[in-house]
């Protein structure tokens, strides 16, 4: 071994890169508590102060404290950067995506319309030549996806029945195995390429080979930009990482590459944790590390993932509200040998909930299964009850699909560290879809043919047959023209808006799923159900578009584990996946589906009519694959077994499920409130669900701090919204409304 | 096949009995607490009829989230109400493995052998009882519940001749039941039992009220205020609350 790989041991991982064989060869399961943790050092306060107070700058400035108006966003684009010129040397882990803090770079590739309005609505203008580069000289993704888009598309588009599409800004979710940079260096990273470059094809120039030669060479150059990014901060990191302290700072270059290049929505991190672990119980046991100077590592990493910023238009923001970047990390899990994968680096990454307080950045997830040690499923359950800053995901369930060394490359959706990438591709509103189905494929709120031209339902009450018979064809036209719209769009984010720095650290031959999803998902379960249990009688404008319903008897809904309803909800979920995999995928990818939709339920709520469940028009949709609001009449488990229905294998890209308990319901103690917060998550996970996020508080802590949101209390207040974690503050209004107006399992 | 009048149903309960519970809501209940938060479980023999197989496959479903202590737990309404329909159901659920509780008031009970041989066949199915002492005085109880508290003593003193385990609930209600005096009679005669496995102060909470305007009943607490946390801790050291 060299001297960097001192003591570390396995074969296959030295001659290839291997980061999943390295870890299994060198980890440490750790069984213990929480109790060798250790309090934040001097030179964490002080950062993390200075930081806050940058945050509360940002804050009265509006959310933004300062853009770039000059220079493009590039690996090399600045000099270093630190949090502080006088608190620099403090800085445990360096580097930043512009010259100053929380100062949002300027990322044409994407579209350079939306750069510059990102610009010119917090008061900068962008230097004009800008305008005359990246639309005379040179394209970006944004202008080529409209160029090649047909009518139809953008009708659908414009009438938000396909919505929140990734057509003007980077579709993110390309995870990066960061490691990679940590555990074998540029050198040998770019020799691997350069190997594949060679082996590119046989001579024979088809579509495919010249695009993956192009690829590689655009890999390889990222790879020799982030040594010279890495130089700059006084790092060489041509070589492995010989210690702990470099194994964080090599990895976090190898994403301060990716966040300088691409905006994505999402920009995860990865599965860092067990990797890091192993570098820091090294040093521990060479005595050249102590507990708390391992923890100011781990916080320090993490302070810079809280810092993560990019420059967003209003419309997106509305989308992904509060500026989330998904900056997704994952700790736990369970190995294929069948040992888990607790670390003593997870209680590390926990930890700096509380040494730094609740935060939404990273988007910290626990790979659960009821199998992991008890000592850890408490400590998490505990930080969950404290701070309601991170979110469970069933290892046992997407084990079996991803294996033991996959990412969460987004909210929720799974992605084997460096073998994958997912194109993303938002949602269909499939409630929409459901009042085409009625309305002959008129948009009840523009009144425009979307739609295929169906004959209109007209009578007095809504037949069953008849609406599922015109809803087979709407979605038959809506799988086909989303796929479609994903193609295009996916192929222009390849040719103008390439993830080279992100695509050099997974293997070449990569797999690839193209991810589509599902908005108004319990709306369009409870509306059949509403139909074939219940009288549904439509109320009709003067063109005979039914704008409002009205129901009379009582039906079964979704969330009340009841599987006249719950059934409806599966057969939804795989009857729109297997429309969907008729379709030719670009790049062979493999069609997946979700059913998540962040905080984006409120705008495609805002863009659909009442629906036949009583939902109002333009009230929000329920979040992700949550119950629809006060549907849920049996309390908390109930709700939580009609989503456990829902079998992963047809939504591998995500079923999002969020949960608020109030305190007082989970129990009298704190003893009492972690062991049951335990016992809900180990009955859920075990009967093969996805996800949870876990909120524990009351509504009237939400109101309070909607009518106070300039108590210091508030300030970093966290919640979990739908795959993601949000600073309670930074929603809009109507999203604060809509988080208070869903279900709080309260105690009886 | 027994059927019973129930008023509702909670999956997630976590503060009746250990551990994650399962909770049936009897319908109809003989008193009429002042501060009852559950008015529209009073009314008896009315609402949804269900019987014991439905119930005991309803709550089934939830299994999983018992591994540790949880279980199920019949609560009211008063549950003592529909004694054979709720001796036949946790029968069903000692069939099944299932930790049974059961909260009550003990205001049904009657101190004559046609009484204790029912009693004696629900308890025989019974791992836990939570037992409400609403107010040590016979007159004041009165006054509070509508009935007076001698049958709910002898309830207490006959489940210790049974051995059978129960956790002593006192609900705090400020200048009713928060003096001292009657909270060392409360202590008093929760020392005069050998069967008391946990004793809790439950804090008075006005939550109830929008049910009482919307069944036009008088709410009679309206300007008792909820007890603060060191009004609690002190009720919680007289009466032994762990």
């Amino acid at each position: 071994m060299i001297e960097q790989w001192r003591g570390f041991t396995g074969s296959h991982w030295v001659d290839d890169v291997n980061v999943r064989d390295f870890i299994q060869n060198n980890y440490t399961p750790y069984d213990g508590d929480e109790s060798f943790l250790a309090k934040p050092t001097e030179a964490t306060d002080k950062l993390w102060g200075k930081l806050q107070e940058l945050q509360h700058q940002e804050r009265a400035k509006g959310g933004v404290l300062d853009m770039e108006t000059e220079v493009v966003s590039g690996i090399n684009a600045y000099g270093p950067g630190y949090i502080s010129e006088e608190l620099k040397d403090l800085e445990a882990v360096v580097g930043l995506q512009t010259d100053k803090p929380l100062k949002r770079a300027f990322m044409p590739y994407g579209g350079i319309k939306m750069a510059q309005e990102a610009c010119t609505t917090y008061g900068y203008t962008p230097n004009p030549k800008f305008d005359q580069i990246f639309n005379e000289y040179h394209k970006t993704h944004n202008q080529a996806v409209f160029d090649a888009y047909t009518p139809e598309m953008r009708l659908a588009r414009k009438n938000k029945i396909i919505t929140g599409l990734p057509d003007t800004y980077g579709r993110g979710r390309i995870v990066g195995d960061y490691r990679r940079v940590a555990l074998y260096g540029i050198d040998f990273l770019v020799a691997q390429k350069k190997a594949d470059l060679a082996n590119c094809g046989c001579g024979t120039m088809t579509d495919d080979i010249i695009r993956q030669r192009e690829e590689l060479a655009d890999q390889i150059k990222a790879l020799n930009a982030m040594k010279v990014m890495a130089a700059s901060y006084g790092f060489d990191i041509s070589k492995p990482a010989n210690n702990a302290r470099e194994a964080v700072q090599w990895l976090y270059f190898g994403y301060l590459a990716a966040i300088k290049t691409q905006n994505g929505a999402a920009m995860s991190v990865g599965r860092v944790s067990t990797f890091l672990d192993i570098y820091i119980q090294r040093d521990i046991n060479e005595g050249t590390l102590t507990e708390a100077q391992a923890q100011e590592l781990i916080d320090h990493l993490v302070m810079k993932l809280r810092m993560v910023k990019f420059a967003r238009i209003p419309s997106y923001n509305q989308l992904f509200s509060g500026d989330p970047v998904w900056a997704t990390l994952e700790v736990a899990g369970f190995g294929m040998d069948g040992r888990h994968m607790v670390t003593k680096n997870d209680f590390r990454f926990l930890h700096t909930l509380e040494n730094m307080g609740p935060s939404p950045e990273p988007n910290l997830t626990v790979l659960y299964t009821s199998k992991l040690p008890e000592n850890f499923r408490k400590y998490a359950a505990k930080i969950s009850i404290n701070t309601s800053s991170i979110q469970y995901e069933n290892d046992d369930v997407m084990r079996v699909e991803w294996g033991d060394d996959y990412s969460i490359c987004c909210c929720v959706s799974a992605t084997q560290t460096g073998k994958e990438m997912q194109f993303f591709g938002a949602r269909a509103n499939l409630a929409k879809a459901m009042l085409y189905a009625i309305n002959g494929g008129i948009d009840c709120k523009t009144g425009m043919q979307v739609g295929p031209k169906l004959p209109k339902i007209t009578s007095e009450y809504l037949n069953y047959d008849e609406v599922m018979a015109n809803y087979d064809i709407v979605l038959e036209w809506l799988s086909n023209l989303y796929v479609n719209v994903l193609n295009l769009i996916q192929y222009m984010h390849d040719k103008y808006y390439y993830e080279a720095a992100e695509m050099a650290l997974i293997d070449t031959d990569v797999r690839r799923t193209f991810a589509t999803g599902i908005a108004g998902f319990s709306h369009v379960v409870d509306s059949i159900s509403a139909i074939k249990y219940a009288k549904v009688k439509p109320i009709r404008d003067e063109n005979g578009i039914a704008v409002d319903f009205e129901i009379e008897g009582d039906f079964p809904r979704y969330g009340n584990d009841d599987d006249r309803a719950d059934k409806i909800a599966v057969w939804l979920l795989k009857t729109f996946l297997t429309k969907l995999k008729k379709r030719h995928t670009y790049r062979d990818s493999e069609a997946t589906t979700s059913i998540l939709t962040i905080t984006s339920n409120v705008v495609y709520g805002k863009a659909t009519g009442s629906t036949p469940d009583g939902r109002k028009a333009g009230q929000p949709l329920a979040p992700g694959a949550n119950p629809s609001y006060g549907a849920e009449q049996s309390g908390l488990l109930a709700s939580l077994n009609s989503v456990a229905k829902l079998p992963y294998e047809y939504a591998l890209d995500g079923i999002s499920n969020t949960q608020t308990i109030s305190p007082d319901a989970l129990g009298h103690s704190e003893d009492e409130r972690i062991n049951n917060l335990v016992n809900v998550l180990d009955g859920y996970f075990d009967q093969g669900p996805h996800h949870l996020n876990v909120n524990v508080f009351g509504t009237e802590k939400l109101l309070d701090a909607m009518e106070h949101p300039e108590k210091p209390e508030y300030a970093n207040f966290t919640i979990r919204v739908s795959g993601y974690a949000v600073k309670f503050i930074d929603l809009t209004k109507e999203q604060q409304m809509d988080v208070i107006s869903r279900t709080c399992h309260k105690a009886m | 096949m027994k059927e019973g009048y129930i008023h509702s149903f909670e999956t997630f309960g976590s503060v009746d009995g250990p551990g994650v519970r399962f909770i049936i809501f009897m319908q109809g209940c003989p008193l009429r607490c002042k501060y009852c938060h559950n008015p529209d479980t009073w009314k008896m023999n009315v609402g949804q009829k269900f019987d014991v197989d439905t119930v005991v496959k309803k709550a089934l479903r939830y299994k999983n989230y018992w591994s540790k202590g949880g279980g199920v737990t019949v609560s009211g309404g008063e549950a003592l109400s529909q004694i054979e329909f709720v001796t036949e159901l946790f029968k069903e659920f000692k069939k099944n493995n299932v930790h049974t509780c059961l909260d009550t008031s003990g205001g049904t009970y009657r101190d004559d052998e046609e009484y204790r041989s029912l009693l004696d066949d629900l308890l025989k199915y019974t791992d836990l009882i939570l037992l409400d002492i609403k107010h040590a005085d016979s007159k004041c109880h009165k006054d509070l519940t509508g009935i007076s508290n001698e049958n709910i003593l002898k309830f207490a003193h006959y489940l210790d001749e049974k051995k059978i385990p129960v956790w002593i609930r006192h609900v705090l209600i400020p200048t009713v039941t928060d003096s001292d005096e009657q909270l060392t009679a409360v202590r008093k005669i929760i020392d005069s039992l050998s069967n008391v496995q946990k004793v809790e102060i439950l804090p008075y909470h006005g939550l109830g009220i929008h049910k009482y305007e919307s069944l036009n009943i008088e709410y009679k607490f309206k300007d008792i205020v909820e007890p603060s946390a060191e009004q609690i801790a002190h009720a919680k050291k007289i009466i032994g609350a762990k």
